[in-house]
């Protein structure tokens, strides 16, 4: 028995995390498209940074609504995972205090899924960048 | 600012920001990357058309 968790153990390769693999995520996060740039991916990370913020203000300038992470229902929780993927948009929003204020059209609702959807891109884009670092995707 | 977009235009920037973004993350060279992103671009738009006929026959 404890000889066949010995070669368990033996088998899994170890894995060779380097700085990039965690500074990369946390930048990509933080500044949107960031993470590509840092590892001389400029043109990906420009376009992932261009689209995902534009989306992102283009919610913000519908009049969205940004989710704040005091519990309430399961779709305000979902909706605040969205948001906080846009990691510094989502910062900076808090503290100017945008996307409060109350939904007065219904297209503003579209604004609001704009904003989570770019964070949730970000969230693809972060994944992405961490592949690149690993060696995992060119 | 505000800014107020009808539907499809919601749709239309909407899809082209998201497509750019597909194709970046989801395929490994700039060729396979720019056709992802075309297709991905076609079938938002696609869906979004082919839903509102949809409802358009549902609603009659």
């Amino acid at each position: 028995m404890a000889n066949s968790t010995t070669e368990k153990s033996k088998a899994v390769p170890a894995q060779n995390i380097s700085a990039m693999a965690v500074l990369a995520p946390a930048v990509g996060w933080l500044i949107p498209g960031a993470g590509h740039m840092i590892q001389k991916r400029w043109i990906r990370g420009i376009l992932l940074f261009v689209s995902i913020v534009a989306l992102f203000l283009l919610g913000l300038a519908m009049q969205g609504r940004i989710y704040k992470a005091n519990g309430g229902d399961i779709l305000e929780i979902l909706g605040f995972i969205g948001d906080v993927g846009a990691g510094g948009l989502y910062l900076l929003s808090l503290a100017m205090d945008w996307g409060q204020g109350a939904i007065a059209f219904a297209t503003a609702d579209y604004g609001t899924k704009f904003m989570i959807v770019a964070g949730l891109l970000n969230f693809i884009a972060i994944a992405d960048a961490y592949h690149i670092a690993i060696g995992k995707k060119q | 600012m505000t800014i107020t977009l009808n539907h499809f235009s919601a749709a239309l920037v909407f899809s082209f920001f998201a497509s750019i973004v597909f194709g970046i993350t989801h395929r490994d060279n700039a060729r396979d990357m720019v056709r992802y992103g075309a297709y991905c671009f076609v079938m938002f738009l696609g869906g979004v058309l082919v839903a509102g006929w949809a409802m358009w026959v549902l609603k009659r």
